[in-house]
């Protein structure tokens, strides 16, 4: 294999790897403030042992999340200099913002926020847990930031081969960005919900119904129900942004070859990128014209209208499938949990075993989606300004990175089988002592409307 | 006064020493942690628990530093970045697989059953002297200017081993500070040993340097330059003289002075780092690449320059706040 194509994957699994983590975190530290407010609002102590819960959570997900993290901000530089030297102008102070403004903040207020208590006051307490949370998520708004003007380039001008800045607010903005930031955090609200689910009804089925388990169980059902139809709506938002703006990935997503009128919806096909075109079509005619132009005869621009320009086309339309199968699986395990859960105040036994199979739904989803529109954006690194094949390390050679790569695989592999098996087991072990379970050291004096009841 | 520092003469001049800021804030404060995590490996269970404990609240935050440090390299000197770090490809890599494994074995370490904490707790260890290693080796390449041969290999080698006992010298000072009783007995006696590791591997590379480069050696021995620069060896020879004797007569009763060491440390390795720093001054690569030969457009430095003087303040407030918080004594591992 070729240098160029085993930094693509070392990156793609080095990305892929990281963003299982802030997808949960950016979410699930607002969860944990909504835990909290409740109990600082006196709603009772099973809230303050859901955050108990959460949190270990929270700060494995966060402790991953930075450690791959670290990781990426030196591939930058290691895997694709012609990126920075191209394009650094634009990307650097976009990253240079987001470790300023959300990676000091996040990291020294949770330490505030898992080792403080005790040390500080419940308020401040609080506050450390807003800040976190303001901290994630203004992190997810600066790389994605960066990430649509990568999609849909604006504010800046090129000289001597190198992207320099006309307007900041053109460059922070981009016609994508509405778009994709939403999409993202929708889909990690989506994430810790589905695992807020899943991880709940494990610990139900192992009989522990404690009211914090059955709150936990509660909240992720009901975010993840009413999140999910907003998802669906504001894709196909994005998707008619990515049409207006990258018809070629659309294209793609859609495995139209050719341009067509009347395009039918490809349920099912396998591309031929070598004879361009689809065998196995499983198809619903007028449907893609009608999603994506609005009107049943309305015109769909096909890859022939890009040749040579084009993303490969059966990974982006896997992923696209992939995606929204998810997304249409959670539509309906969310709401069935939702109406039992309305209806008797628990889930049924088989229903509670769905979640747990849910548990890592968001992941799946989330990472088919982010490949939809990586993999979609090729063979362009930054969209009509930089090339992926002329963004990488010319002077590192394959069996470096193949060495590299095969360790980072391993511990990749090493970390998530890790990570799988210690929330379960740190699952178990809470519905072990739940029972009145008090840390040792006492966090915070029983609220005064607690003790009253 | 803003159009001056916003020249493109001045820009990366203060880019550069930014960036030095945060390398050194790095060294110093994840360099701490990282030694508290090479040292457990001579620490019984329970001294381990309190170990872990002291570094809890902060490594996350000692890290970032290092992520600001590579921004700034990143944004501020794009060409300087990419040149270094596909030099140090291999290095980096195995120095990132030191830090992932380190950051979450610290986690997993406190979530598993008795049966796996001591799995987590080796590799804790190991992944600490990694990264401790790697970066040392790094630094020892970066100084002799990427030439790989046998004897640059070696050097890269025993500045691996000086920093790893540099880290290991500040995190048994931060232990002095951070915990009482037999431990801290423990901590004075490991701050005694590496205080001395540290200073061979502080002379080797003082020594080593003037003799990779014509332009350091001219820029450190002509006259008057050496009259002027000789407080910096002079003084750290002297800090290290009076740590030895400081920790001699440690722990004092009542624990009077248990910050000093640490601050003595801290001293040690800015001296070290002024040192290095005008040693390389104003190459960013040595003697190939100058900090305006590589820096972005002016522009660009502005936009984050004004970012920076806005959030740079808050971040070293908050982290103070965060450090007054923790202020004292850690007893047991009182893990959220």
């Amino acid at each position: 294999m070729d240098a160029l194509l085993l930094a693509r994957i070392q990156f793609a699994a080095n990305i892929t790897f990281h963003i299982l983590f802030p997808t949960i975190t950016i979410a699930l530290c607002w969860f944990l403030l909504f835990f909290k407010l409740r109990y600082d609002a006196g709603r009772g102590e099973h809230w303050l042992d859901a955050y108990r819960f959460w949190v270990k959570i929270f700060a494995l997900s966060f402790a991953l999340g930075v450690v791959s993290g670290v990781t990426m901000s030196f591939q930058f530089g290691t895997n694709w200099p012609g990126f920075m030297e191209t394009v650094g102008n634009v990307a650097g102070p976009l990253l240079a913002y987001e470790v300023l403004t959300a990676f000091f903040l996040e990291a020294t207020f949770l330490g505030i926020m898992l080792f403080g208590t005790g040390r500080v006051s419940n308020r401040i307490h609080t506050v450390a847990t807003v800040l976190v949370a303001l901290g994630t998520t203004a992190s997810a708004f600066w790389i994605l930031a960066l990430n649509s003007w990568m999609q849909t380039p604006a504010g800046f001008e090129m000289i001597d081969g190198k992207a320099h800045v006309v307007s900041w607010w053109g460059i922070l903005f981009t016609p994508s960005l509405p778009y994709r930031l939403t999409h993202m955090l929708i889909a990690s609200g989506l994430t810790a919900a589905f695992l807020m689910a899943g991880v709940s009804a494990y610990r139900w089925l192992r009989g522990d119904n404690s009211p914090s388990v059955l709150a936990a169980l509660r909240t992720g059902v009901t975010v993840a129900a009413i999140l999910i139809p907003v998802q669906i709506l504001v894709g196909d938002q994005h998707g008619l942004n990515t049409l207006e703006h990258q018809p070629a990935k659309i294209a793609a997503m859609e495995g139209i070859w050719e341009t067509e009128r009347n395009a039918p919806l490809r349920l099912f096909a396998i591309p031929d990128e070598a004879a361009r075109t689809n065998h196995y079509e499983i198809l619903i005619p007028q449907l893609a014209s009608w999603i994506l132009t609005h009107s049943s005869d309305g015109e769909v621009k096909g890859l022939n209208a890009f040749q040579g320009n084009h993303p490969p086309v059966a990974p982006v339309f896997f992923a696209f499938r992939i995606m929204v199968g998810m997304g249409l699986l959670m539509l309906a395990v969310s709401w069935l949990a939702a109406w039992q859960l309305w209806r008797r105040g628990e889930p049924g036994r088989w229903l509670a075993r769905g979640l747990v199979g849910m548990t890592f739904a968001g992941w799946i989803a989330t990472v088919a989606g982010w490949y939809t529109t990586e993999i979609g954006r090729q063979p362009w690194l930054v969209s009509g300004v930089l090339r992926t094949a002329d963004a990488a390390a010319p002077s590192v050679t394959a069996p470096m990175i193949g060495l590299s790569l095969a360790m980072y695989l391993a511990l990749y592999a090493l970390l998530l089988a890790s990570f799988i098996f210690v929330v379960f087991h740190i699952a178990r072990r809470a519905g072990q002592s739940s029972a009145g379970d008090k840390t040792p050291g006492g966090l915070f004096a029983p609220h005064p409307s607690v003790t009253r009841s | 006064m803003w159009s001056y520092l916003t020249s493109a003469d001045v820009l990366p001049v203060i880019f550069a020493g930014l960036m030095g800021l945060s390398i050194l804030l790095y060294v110093i404060l994840d360099g701490y942690d990282l030694g508290v995590g090479i040292l457990m490996s001579d620490a019984e269970p329970n001294e381990k628990d309190v170990m872990v404990a002291s570094i809890g609240p902060f490594w996350d935050a000692n890290e970032t530093w290092l992520v600001l440090g590579i921004g700034l390299l990143l944004v501020a000197f794009p060409i300087a970045h990419g040149i270094i770090l596909t030099a140090l490809y291999l290095p980096v890599a195995i120095m990132l697989a030191g830090l992932i494994l380190r950051g979450v074995a610290f986690d997993f370490r406190a979530k598993v059953g008795e049966e796996h904490k001591t799995l987590w707790d080796h590799t804790f260890i190991a992944g600490s002297l990694l990264a401790a290693l790697a970066q040392g080796f790094m630094l020892g390449v970066y100084i002799v200017g990427f030439e790989w041969n046998v004897l640059n290999a070696s050097f890269g080698i025993l500045c691996g081993v000086c920093l790893a006992a540099g880290y290991a010298f500040i995190g048994a000072c931060w232990l002095i500070m951070k915990t009482e009783g037999d431990l801290q007995a423990k901590a004075v006696r490991w701050a005694r040993i590496f205080v001395w590791v540290t200073a061979i591997g502080l002379a080797a590379v003082s020594l080593a340097t003037p003799f990779v480069s014509a332009r350091i050696f001219e820029k450190w021995f002509s006259l008057p330059n050496f009259l002027i620069l000789l407080p910096i060896p002079v003084t750290a020879g002297g800090l290290i003289i009076g740590l030895e004797l400081l920790l001699r007569r440690m722990p004092f009763p009542g624990d009077r002075l248990h910050w000093l060491p640490f601050v003595g440390a801290a001293a040690i390795f800015l001296l070290g780092f002024a040192g290095l720093a005008y040693s390389f001054f104003p190459f960013v690569v040595l003697d190939r690449l100058t900090i305006w030969q590589a820096a972005s457009a002016p522009e660009s430095l502005t936009f984050m320059l004004v970012g920076i003087v806005i959030v740079l303040p808050c971040i070293l407030a908050y982290t103070a706040y965060a450090y007054s918080v923790f202020w004292g004594k850690v007893r047991e591992l009182s893990y959220y």
